[in-house]
């Protein structure tokens, strides 16, 4: 057993972070959301680093390494709140050629939508995969009439509404399905955990140097609890996280379904109530545009919708701890 | 990163599963929780048949007495353990969990020879006497004197809330040698004889109804310089020795044990008339127990990662704190479920109806000794604030 990232592990984890810093920082990605605000060359250095492929085979392209591999990559995309279809590129790079390379932008949406589907990132998409029980399909940009919604609450995320989906090519079957869900889920949680652990470094920083009453308020015993509180939750979400992300690949040791929604549960519950009390701890900069404060929670209330809700992983839980007591 | 069992974690795990398998049924049944000195007879019988079997002091040096198993052995044994439903450390907390391993570290080897043999074997029953009437959360500030006297010390003050101190032969005490110097820096760690002459024990019942922890009154009582371990003076540093393993992995059967409980109250929710079914069909029981499930599963994953990190680092638990706030919240949340599921049955600390409710009512109750023992749930945030944050001291 070893839960602990190696010095690889964490190199890998820095360059992402170094990237993301220099390449997406958030004055530059707030305005990803507009029309023509999305930053193609920058994707595609992104992809260079390997980013879509790290647990692609190398014959494949990819960097041959685990999904745990990814899931630490998309811990430290969460923290530098890359913009982007990250998770439809990841999903996707064996399968759509171009994706991998950062030259073919997907989006991503799950089937049955229900009157209308909120699909992220389409507006700059090449191509629209279709996940259903059946399997995926590729659907042309083309043959699909989209709404831009004007104003998508988090303005590094741009969001289309669709209204009908029409059938597509089959690329995949229902287990390349399946599993693109579990690992959409597990993703999309380790960026949670980025997520919460950079709103807090935030706060904490601020909380170092902002003065009132004649000393930092980091010294206030109340903000130092709420601070300690999402460090606490950051640490118990990243555990679950990097616990699910080594099942997907031994899948022996528990059940892959719990372990996942385990960590979707403590991740998005960590992102959204450390994003909150980072808007707190910034006092009345906090609820304004310019702080990022805000950035991190919109993010994490995109994030936690994907694949599959809370309360239904709630629900698969409590049925699984019932069977198996 | 993996979670898969190596070749040799597996056959260690096979054989220990063989074991208890076979054990565990033959075990008598639980003595009264109230019953202390049954409980220790119990908790001794399992401690014997641990160390005839080599499982005692699992994470103790080979060299002293230990089985010198591997951080992962020792988790694999704690994990087996609480599936097996096999008694836990009981009495023996203090002895197996801080004591002896403070000994290992600090004491002489006359000290060791001398105490290590009674722990592993379950002769020997150890409480902590660290706490004061008037220092608690500021432990440093703790005012029991002792006064050296030629070649002993002569100690007299009080300590509180010593766990299991009615069954107790050894306690490690906290005393001040120097009043005039700093708080941090005139304590001294002792061994106290708990038979020694001037002590008095007086027992306070718990809000679970047991006399689990009591009151120690010292009246000039003695005990040899030799009984001390480390320096005069320096027993500040020894003390968060002791505190360091106390939170390190001395919370985690605890934890896996607060599993069982979840597992079992699911059980009884089944069978639970409630409306036209079961309080299970209640949706919004089944999800709260959802939530408390995945954070269970997360705390052992976070185990895992402190000890992967602590095996690479040398520092066990380093997310001790952390890990101690979480789990103290979570058991309050859980014993929160169990009393909607048992609703009137709370009203009985005694089983109702055939049905284990009063499991349920202690492991609601026992949600505060683990917010409260060994550092409270705000301590452990000054903690994380100041020494993991880097917050400013608050003076
Ligand atoms: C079940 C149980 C078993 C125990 N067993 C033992 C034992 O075997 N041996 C032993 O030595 N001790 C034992 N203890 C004692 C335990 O360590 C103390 O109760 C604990 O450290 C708190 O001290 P206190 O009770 O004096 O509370 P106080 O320190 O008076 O605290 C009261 C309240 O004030 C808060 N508080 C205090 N200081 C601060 C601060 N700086 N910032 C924020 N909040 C603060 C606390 O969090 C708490 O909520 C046990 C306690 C329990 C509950």
């Amino acid at each position: 057993m070893d839960l602990d990232p190696n010095d690889d592990q964490r190199a890998l984890q820095e360059m992402i972070s170094r990237f993301a810093a220099d390449r997406f920082p958030s004055d530059v990605t707030r305005t990803f959301g507009d029309v023509g605000g999305f930053d193609r060359s920058a994707w595609r250095e992104l992809a260079e680093l390997g980013t879509f492929g790290i647990a692609l085979p190398e014959s494949a392209g990819g960097v041959g390494l685990g999904t745990i591999e990814s899931v630490l990559v998309h811990e430290s995309l969460g923290a530098g709140l890359v913009p982007g279809p990250l998770l439809a590129a990841t999903l996707s790079a064996g399968l759509v050629p171009g994706v991998l390379e950062g030259d073919v932008i997907p989006a991503i949406v799950t089937r049955p939508i229900h009157q209308v589907a909120l699909v992220e990132h389409f507006q700059n998409s090449d191509v629209l995969l279709v996940i259903d029980d059946m399997g995926i399909e590729r659907v042309e940009i083309a043959a699909i009439d989209g709404q831009i919604v004007e104003h998508p609450t988090d303005p590094t995320t741009p969001v289309t509404v669709i209204r009908e989906l029409p059938r597509g090519e089959q690329i995949g079957d229902a287990h390349l399905a399946l599993a693109w869900r579990r690992l959409g889920s597990v993703l999309a949680s380790a960026q949670l955990v980025g997520n919460s652990e950079a709103s807090t470094s935030l706060a904490v920083g601020y909380a170092k140097e902002r003065e009132q009453f004649g000393r930092a308020i980091g010294s206030f015993q109340a903000i130092k609890h709420m601070l300690a509180e999402s460090f606490t939750r950051t640490e118990v979400a990243r555990s679950s996280v990097w616990a699910a992300g080594v099942t997907i690949d031994e899948p022996e040791v528990a059940d892959v379904d719990r372990a996942i929604a385990g960590a979707r549960l403590m991740a998005a519950r960590a992102a959204t109530e450390n994003a909150k009390t980072g808007v707190q701890v910034h006092g009345g900069m906090g609820f304004t545009w310019e702080v990022d404060a805000h950035l991190y929670l919109k993010r994490a209330w995109i994030l936690e919708t994907l694949f599959g809700n809370l309360d239904e992983d709630a629900d698969l839980i409590a049925l699984h701890v019932a069977a198996s007591r | 990163m993996h979670l898969r069992d190596s070749d040799a974690d597996a056959a260690f795990r096979a054989d220990l599963h063989t074991w208890l398998d076979a054990i565990v049924p033959t075990l008598p049944p639980e003595p009264d929780p109230r019953d202390w000195p049954a409980r220790r007879i119990r908790d001794a019988q399992w401690q014997r048949l641990l160390f005839d079997a080599g499982y005692a002091g699992i994470n103790w040096p080979a060299a002293y007495g230990g089985r010198g198993a591997t951080p992962t052995e020792h988790l694999i044994f704690l994990e087996e353990a609480a599936a097996a439903h096999a008694p836990d450390v009981g009495v023996f907390f203090v002895a197996q969990m801080h004591a002896g391993l403070t000994l290992i570290a600090e004491g002489t080897p006359e000290q060791q020879a001398h105490h290590l043999p009674g722990i592993l074997n379950g002769d020997h029953v150890w409480c902590q006497g660290f706490s004061e009437p008037e220092a608690g959360s500021d432990l440093a500030s703790l005012r029991t004197r002792a006064m050296r006297d030629g070649d002993d010390y002569v100690i007299t003050g009080q300590k509180i809330w010593t766990s299991h101190a009615i069954v107790a032969d050894y306690c490690e005490m906290l005393v001040r040698t120097d009043p005039d110097s700093p708080k941090h820096k005139g304590i001294t760690w002792l061994i106290v004889p708990m038979d020694s002459p001037g002590i008095e024990v007086r027992p306070l019942v718990t809000a679970q109804g047991s006399a689990e922890f009591a009151e120690l009154f010292l009246d000039e009582v003695r005990v040899p310089v030799s009984n001390r371990v480390g320096d005069e003076n320096d027993g500040w540093r020894v003390a968060n020795v002791t505190l360091g393993f106390e939170r390190g992995t001395g919370f985690v059967s605890e934890m896996l044990d607060t599993t069982n409980v979840m597992n079992e109250l699911v059980g009884i929710a089944q069978r639970t008339p409630r409306g036209n079914g079961t309080a299970w069909d209640d949706i919004g029981i089944r999800r709260d127990i959802g939530y408390v499930a995945a954070e269970l599963d997360a705390l052992w994953a976070f185990t895992k990662r402190n000890v992967s990190q602590g095996a690479k680092s040398g520092i066990a638990m380093g997310n001790g704190s952390a890990f101690k706030v979480a789990y103290g919240s979570v058991v309050h949340r859980l014993g929160d479920i169990a009393l909607r599921v048992l609703d009137r049955s709370s009203l009985s600390f005694d089983d109702v109806n055939g049905e284990p409710t009063a499991a349920q009512l202690h492991g609601k109750l026992k949600g505060f000794a683990v917010s409260l023992g060994g550092g409270t749930s705000q301590i452990q945030q000054n903690i994380i604030a100041e020494r993991v944050l880097g917050l400013p001291r608050e003076r």
